[in-house]
């Protein structure tokens, strides 16, 4: 291990105004020089948090914080976004950081403020979002004895967050804030918690800018290993049937340029996983669409029969790869990613490169030229002959339903087409969910925003708000469920309130749709709590429209196909309010292919009963 | 399943042990003995902890420590090159008749009495995990009431430190243990 290193900080928002992300060995910003000035531990945090270049927070006040939202008041640059539940603060943050690639931030109160962001924290921390969480503590001397409203967050997140500090000394609020920053968008990204006692809020400090980041066991190494590079080259030039699968490591990274030239040079089939949708355009002729339990069959089968994976960005989650010792089972792994854990933890590598994905691609990129110049061009007539078999007899569709009603899956294919391609498009968690994944084309990078990892109901109204925020300019949609819908949708206010237009389409199924095709699949038809009432046909408990309506938002309604598109335009046109509409649809649709969970990707169903014959090698 | 001995360099400052033993938890990483202390370097303590390396592999272990923001340094130690030593206290009933027999047994060994009373002595032995162990099964006839360890601790042999190189240049913590 190098030696550890004093990082000179650099100050906003000279440094802010591109979201590039930074990193320890890169950084030569020049050490400014230092400021000192007299004022409360409160004016400390808010005045660190300007230097920081930190634009906005989601928040809410409670006891324990109060100090610091009073010099909030008089922020010019730090403008503050009232919500009305701290989970929503939380996706809040995220949807803002997915959306621009800055770091999201929060502020929220002690006890139970704080355990209200809990959520949200470990969704940041799955998906690797960068973001700063600031909670008030009770004060120093009563830390222990638990006082009101005293929780112990930073042993209560310390599995969800990428770090955590705790303050107690107000003069060590600007150098925390600036590590915080520092750590939450460089390296692998995640969220980092700073936890602050009241007493060291109220106290008198010297606000002093840090010269550099007391982080000596944080190193993240971004350049690739040469050889590495080599290797991975000669194997991809050598390669008879190889697969590039993209993960959100590319989206983060900002490295969808490079992928698109690799992805062009190398002229191998490409899959995107449900994280880096968008990291290279759906539309592109190479793209396979998405690996995993919902995964396209071109892409799940490509996967297993590959000879080569070149794994960029990702962490081979179960979902993607079902069964791990059938996974792929002919592959050669590469694998490039910014955490030198994520590689060998879940499958075997044989080419592993640790590094920023950027660096890694601008590397590897020319390599693969010279070795191509070298070796001459593969031939993936034989493989591309498989494959669009494949994408020819199993594509991507639904049958429309039986009973006369929308069928989900039609709504968010329309929703997508008239929304178009520089949309931003927030989905919930469930059938919903993979439905906008399949049946939207994610054309751009930071335009697909999801709770990948963990999965969490109620993700998309306040990531949405968050991403509207970030993206003023770009239309915003939220593909929500009913069940996720009635979880979070209390920023509706939030959104009215503060102008923050975006557009929610209910996937009004009536029921928790995900967990109820579980139960179609494997439960033999009994459905045990999963009805809603929601739907059609239903008590209609809430009525999404007078629920929009009482929030000063605009409901609207469509319930047969004839309204789709007439009410996505009207949603289109409105730009002043929210928009929510309940999309009454079928509750029969399932969504396929499916891999069910814990077999292996070879038994794929690409709808009920049907399973592909891909081995069939004609 | 095998043993490793790892020297993890951290910063001394609260909490770190937490996340150290939290990340062993969570990952169904099984630790055999751990023990903490400073170190030469005021803003340096040291965490030994013996793995047991059943379900996951070393290297995944040592990389996940590796995230951990506040750990600066990870050295396993094997035994051809280095020491490796616990400490160990165990009552053992030792009356008039036994007494000598007990005492053998704790000369044998090189371990003292440290403390005695009418039917019993305290041993005390430092050795490494394979010495104590035989020690506490000679001891066993006798009749062994008690036992303590310590975590084992562990370092290097030859001139090399491996604590030089990781002192953080910049760091400013007051010297006390806030582990
Ligand atoms: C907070 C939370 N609780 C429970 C689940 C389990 N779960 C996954 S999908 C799903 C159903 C979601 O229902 P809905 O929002 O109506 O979406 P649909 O599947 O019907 O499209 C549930 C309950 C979860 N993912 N998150
Ligand atoms: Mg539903």
């Amino acid at each position: 291990m190098s030696q550890s290193q004093a990082v000179p900080i650099p100050r906003a928002p000279a440094a802010r105004v591109a979201p590039e992300r930074r990193d320890p060995e890169r950084n030569a910003a020049p050490v400014v020089p230092t400021i000192s000035e007299p004022m409360s531990g409160a004016q400390s945090v808010i005045r660190s948090l300007e230097e920081v270049g930190a634009e906005v927070a989601f928040g809410l006040p409670g006891g324990c914080i109060l100090p610091a939202y009073d010099p909030l008041l008089d922020s010019k640059r730090l403008r503050h976004i009232l919500v009305r539940h701290e989970q929503g603060a939380g996706h809040a943050a995220s949807g803002y950081a997915q959306a621009t690639g800055k770091v999201g931030l929060t502020i929220v109160t002690s006890g139970p403020g704080a355990t209200n962001l809990v959520t949200a924290l470990a969704d940041a921390n799955m998906d690797s979002v960068p973001m700063v969480a600031i909670t008030g503590q009770v004060g120093a001397s009563a830390i222990g004895t638990d006082a009101f409203q005293e929780a112990d967050i930073v042993g209560i997140t310390m599995p969800i967050t990428k770090h955590s500090y705790l303050i107690k000394d107000a003069q060590e609020i600007p150098r925390v804030i600036a590590e915080a920053f520092h750590l939450a968008e460089t390296g692998r990204p995640g969220p980092v918690l700073v936890d602050i006692a009241k007493t060291a809020l109220a106290a008198p400090t010297t606000f002093t800018w840090p010269n550099e980041f007391q982080l000596p066991g944080y190193r993240p190494v971004t350049k690739p290993h040469a050889k590495q590079i080599r290797e991975a080259a000669q194997a991809m030039a050598a390669a008879k049937r190889p697969v590039i699968m993209a993960g959100g490591g590319v989206i983060r990274g900002q490295a969808w340029d490079q992928l698109r030239r690799l992805v062009d040079l190398s002229g191998a089939p490409v899959t995107t996983t449900l994280m880096a949708m968008g990291a290279i355009p759906d539309t592109h002729p190479q793209h396979l669409g998405m690996p995993g339990m919902h995964g396209t069959v071109a892409a799940v089968a490509a996967l297993q029969k590959a000879d080569l994976i070149i794994a960029l960005g990702c962490r081979f989650d179960d979902r993607v790869t079902g069964l791990l010792p059938s996974f792929a089972p002919h592959a050669a792994v590469i694998h490039a990613d910014i955490d030198p854990a994520e590689i060998g933890k879940n499958v075997p590598v044989d080419v592993p490169i640790v590094g920023d994905l950027r660096e890694v691609l601008a590397d590897l990129i020319p390599a693969l030229a010279a070795e191509q110049d070298r070796v001459g061009l593969p031939d993936l007539a034989p493989w591309w002959h498989q494959i669009d078999q494949w994408r020819q007899n199993y594509p991507l569709g639904w049958d429309e339903p039986t009973d006369g009603l929308l069928s989900p899956q039609g709504v968010i294919k329309r929703i997508g087409q008239l929304a178009g391609p520089e949309a931003v498009i927030v989905s919930g968690v469930g059938q919903h969910q993979m439905w906008a994944s399949q049946f939207i084309d994610h054309e751009r990078p930071r335009t697909w925003i999801n709770s990948g990892g963990l999965g969490t109901m109620g993700f998309a109204v306040p990531a949405a708000m968050g991403a509207k925020v970030g993206r003023p300019d770009a239309a915003v949609w939220a593909i929500d469920g009913d069940g996720c819908f009635q979880m979070t949708n209390q920023e509706l206010a939030t959104c009215v309130l503060n102008d923050i237009p975006i557009k929610v389409a209910i996937v009004n199924n009536g029921v928790l749709g995900m967990v109820r095709q579980w139960q179609t699949l494997f439960y033999n038809e009994r459905y045990s709590n999963t009805f809603l009432n929601t739907g059609h046909g239903s008590r209609r408990v809430p009525d999404f429209v007078k629920l929009a309506e009482s929030y000063g938002a605009v409901g609207l309604r469509a319930d047969t196909p004839a309204d789709v598109d007439a009410t996505i335009a009207r949603a289109n046109e409105i730009d002043d309010r929210p928009v929510v509409i309940d999309f009454t649809v079928s509750d029969k649709a399932l969504v396929w292919p499916m891999v069910p969970a814990g077999v292996s990707n070879d038994q794929i169903l690409y709808a009920r009963g049907l399973s592909p014959e891909f081995d069939r090698e004609d | 399943m095998s043993r490793h001995t790892l020297s993890v360099l951290v910063e001394n400052k609260p909490g770190v042990l937490t996340r150290v033993a939290g990340l062993f938890a969570r990952r169904a990483f099984n630790i055999h003995s751990l023990a903490v202390g400073t170190t030469e370097h005021e803003n340096i303590s040291r965490i030994t902890i013996v793995v047991d390396v059943e379900s996951a592999p070393l290297e995944q272990i040592i990389k996940q420590l590796n995230k951990l923001v506040n750990v600066i340094k990870i050295v396993e130690l094997v035994n051809e090159t280095s020491i490796l030593r616990k400490l160990l206290l165990v009552k053992v009933r030792a009356d008039a008749q036994t007494r000598s027999g007990v005492l053998e047994v704790v000369n044998l060994f090189r371990a003292h009495v440290v403390d005695v009373s009418v039917d019993s002595v305290v041993v005390e032995a430092i050795g490494p995990n394979a010495k104590l162990e035989a020690l506490l099964a000679a001891l066993e006839p006798y009749g062994v009431r008690e036992i303590v360890q310590s975590g084992t601790i562990a370092i290097g042999r030859g001139a090399r430190s491996i604590t030089d190189r990781a002192a953080p240049r910049s760091a400013h913590h007051p010297p006390a243990v806030q582990i």
